[in-house]
């Protein structure tokens, strides 16, 4: 069982971590790879970057105890979740969630369950620049729905 | 004890954290935005609306009725908008 968390202001390559999951072993079947990715607009409007502020040990502990969770609930061979953080511009990529598993149910649930876990407890918060103004963004209601499905919900 | 703010909640109340004695009858996270808000008009500011503001003990989301006990270091945000 390989896991890594990262926190970096620096940007990733999702295909060399997804590659680095599975290299050298035959046992997995499934490889699933989110990424999160910054759009150049917001309701309508261009934004000229997101800026993202981080609780850094806390950021680390609280994804790490989810991946703990994740990998209690699935039969996964691999979990490599990787957030950035600083200032991040169109077209630039935020998140990386790779899941591996023997097969590609788990790896789908586990990778979603992580997403939807990042969005509510994860300690990020996204900072829009629109309009030579800048904002915090509002958590959204349907992120808390996505990640209240789980609770509660057995392992498939 | 170490208090730390972050996002609009750090904005708001002008620093990023700070250290404070924990007045002996703080029992509770809620009892601490109490007294915090009762600190000055930043602080009244930030946490103005705390039903929305979020807590963490030792790096560990808390609910407003935990108690504080021996914690080193409490954190308060907005709710989070990571991913």
């Amino acid at each position: 069982m390989t896991t890594t968390v990262r926190l970096q202001r620096e940007r990733f390559d999702a295909a060399a971590e997804s590659a680095k999951l599975t290299r050298g072993r035959s046992d997995i079947g499934a490889v699933v790879t989110f990424t999160g990715i910054c759009r150049g607009e917001e309701a309508g409007a261009p934004i000229a970057a997101l800026t993202l502020e981080h609780y850094p040990d806390m950021a680390e502990e609280e994804i790490a105890r989810h991946v703990a969770e994740a990998c209690a609930r699935w039969p996964l061979l691999g979990v490599t979740v990787i957030h950035r953080y600083g200032r991040i511009v169109p077209g630039e990529d935020i998140v990386l969630v790779v899941t591996a598993s023997s097969h590609r149910q788990a790896a789908f649930a586990a990778a979603e369950f992580l997403m939807d876990y990042l969005k509510t407890r994860a300690p990020f918060w996204k900072q829009v620049e629109k309009s030579g103004a800048k904002n915090w963004v509002a958590a959204k209601d349907s992120d808390d729905a996505a990640a209240a499905r789980w609770r509660g919900k057995a392992a498939e | 004890m170490k208090i730390r703010y972050f996002a609009w909640v750090r904005e708001r109340v002008g620093k990023p954290e700070e250290e404070i004695e924990l007045p002996a009858d703080v029992a509770t996270v809620a009892e601490l935005m109490d007294w915090l808000a009762g600190r000055g008009e930043e602080y009244a500011y930030a946490f103005e609306n705390r039903t929305v503001i979020r807590a963490a003990i030792d790096r560990t989301h808390v609910r407003p009725e935990t108690t504080i006990g021996r914690a080193s270091e409490i954190a308060f945000f907005p709710p989070m908008t990571g991913g």
